[in-house]
């Protein structure tokens, strides 16, 4: 079996050694440099997460994911995620299939919805029509990357027909996930339209989704579909031991969820909660390379996945634990992993 | 006294909290079956994988034979539902209002969702209970009686018999029920409420529903 494993960030917005926050456009110059380090210390892949807000300053992923092409040989860049629904998909298979390019056949992407509702105000979205927005834009999102002309119609954008959409790829389409956060429903249509099954899991045991990764499989087998993999996204944040990563990563999380708690529904993080969510059974990756490559390689194992994405980060952060937390995923939990796997 | 039969459910929704309180309730000895808007043919799969043991059926089969329904359909969807459904049934509205995720719906701008779920079924029983865990803890919490670490949730309804049934409901399931007055108390389980979101254990929980009263009085 051959896994994979990337690093996601969301464009958390940096803090500098004293706590207070670093520029936006500092920020995304560190994401790049991260996203370079990243291959340096033996990453896969390198994901952006598409948000729209003042510590996630990060609306252009694609652009940043271009720089990071520019400086890098062997990483894959993508999204994580793309928010197809208040986007449109002709244009993100445009972006990315021209990040495809820059990179040299290293572009992918996951569609999804993130646990972010932002775009859709900003971009005139009501999010009462979220289904039927994705579900269109999904479709129409297969149909380009099948490469060739498109003819579509539906209720979300204008309708194609045998229309050519460039730039081409040069050698057939590249890979895209859809990202879902537990709804069988959205599982089923990931492999009615032929996309790979990304599951977010940000709370609660990992454990409860091995029955989402064998009705991906069976609902491919029901649709006709040859195999496609899994992928598991979870936030976490490494460090020499376990206390220093907990030390570090808990006071940005706790902040961050109680920020964002009322709107997306999250309960505010007590620390009984973020010890639960930090053991074996919760869902954060959070302590010493060890204590992190054991989890990974146990939820890997249960769920039947062959990628890992660690979302690392945190707004308030600074760049340089961010460093360290790359090389430490790279050069000790992904090799670790591995051997725990084989 | 003699065991009870266990009261027959029907969830309707199998989104993210639909199957988590099929399996809940399955796991507590309960007769479960699960509908769509649509042919049970569609989540027949999902059903084998996800919620074993349930029945998918179409709605308007799972809701005849059933002695509570468990609404968890996202609130949209409830308005475009033909109330004549749900008539004579125990409903338990599991559904949460949060226009800052889901979007504005107009008809729920003003009071608690679950007195307006109650206003447009007028031929049902509306319990308010399973909506203020979040789906991915409900199962992970769920303890059984007298656990030490057993938390608390709540059971709102105008009406004791239904309240009562619903109570015992969640008990079987695992948790503690804390019964309210009335639907209208129930707002204290809605999103931005002092228990919502949280999974307290029963001292906790009243004491935050009593501070909350308190500071509406």
């Amino acid at each position: 079996m051959t896994y994979t494993f990337g690093l996601d960030t969301f464009g958390d917005r940096n803090g500098d050694a004293d706590g207070k926050p670093l520029s936006h456009a500092q920020t995304i110059r560190n994401v790049v440099q991260e996203g370079v380090f990243a291959e340096q210390a033996g990453v896969d892949f390198f994901g952006i997460g598409e948000h729209h807000t003042e510590y996630f300053p990060m609306p252009a992923g694609d652009v940043v994911l271009a720089a990071v092409a520019a400086s890098t040989k062997r990483i894959h860049l993508g999204s994580a995620v793309t928010v197809l629904s208040s986007d449109d998909p002709v244009r993100v298979f445009q972006r990315y299939s021209t990040l495809n390019a820059i990179s040299g056949g290293r572009a992918e992407v996951i569609l999804g919805r993130g646990s972010s509702v932002e775009s859709f105000p900003l971009f005139g979205y009501d999010l009462a029509d979220y289904e039927q927005l994705f579900e269109e834009k999904a479709t129409l999102f297969a149909e380009l990357l099948k490469g060739g002309p498109v003819t579509w119609e539906g209720k979300t954008r204008a309708p194609l027909l045998d229309q050519d959409v460039v730039p081409h790829t040069e050698s057939g389409p590249f890979p895209a996930w859809i990202g879902v956060g537990g709804n069988p429903q959205s599982v089923v249509r990931a492999a009615r339209l032929g996309f790979s099954l990304a599951l977010a899991i940000i709370g609660g045991s990992p454990g409860r989704f091995a029955a989402h990764s064998q009705l991906f499989q069976r609902a491919l087998e029901k649709y006709g579909r040859p195999p496609l993999p899994v992928l598991v996204h979870s936030p976490g944040h490494v460090a020499a031991t376990d206390q220093q990563a907990k030390a570090e990563f808990w006071p940005r999380w706790r902040d961050i969820i109680a920020l964002i708690a009322p709107e997306r529904g999250f309960a505010v993080p007590t620390e009984e909660s973020f010890d639960w969510e930090t053991g074996p059974r919760g869902a954060l990756y959070v302590g010493s390379p060890e204590t992190v490559a054991r989890k990974i390689a146990t939820n890997l194992r249960t769920l039947g996945a062959t990628r890992f994405d660690l979302k690392y980060g945190m707004p308030g952060l600074t760049h340089e634990q961010l460093m360290t937390c790359i090389e430490l995923y790279g050069q000790q939990v992904i090799p670790r992993v591995r051997e725990l796997l084989s | 006294m003699q065991e009870q039969e266990p009261s027959r459910l029907a969830v309707l929704g199998a989104g993210h909290v639909g199957p988590v309180i099929a399996r809940l309730a399955l796991g507590a000895g309960y007769p479960v079956a699960i509908a769509t808007s649509g042919d049970p043919e569609d989540i027949a799969l999902i059903t084998e994988l996800v919620i074993p043991g349930a029945q998918p059926r179409w709605a308007v089969d799972a809701v005849a034979d059933a002695d509570i329904v468990v609404l968890t359909i996202p609130l949209h969807r409830f308005l475009d539902m033909n109330p004549a459904l749900l008539t004579g049934k125990v409903v338990v509205d599991a559904m949460n209002y949060w226009p800052a995720s889901d979007g504005v719906l107009k008809p729920f701008e003003d009071g608690g969702s679950s007195e307006i779920v109650a206003r447009r079924l007028t031929g049902s029983t509306v319990v308010k209970a399973l909506n203020h865990i979040g789906y991915h803890e409900l199962e992970d919490r769920a303890r059984p009686a007298g656990a030490r670490d057993r938390r608390a949730a709540g059971v709102a309804a105008d009406d004791t018999a239904a309240s009562a049934a619903v109570a015992r409901l969640i008990d079987r399931v695992g948790y503690d029920p804390v019964r309210l007055a009335n639907l209208r108390a129930g707002r204290v389980l809605q999103p931005g409420g002092p228990v919502f979101g949280t999974v307290l254990a029963r001292p906790e929980f009243e004491r935050a529903v009593r501070e909350d009263a308190r500071s509406l009085a």
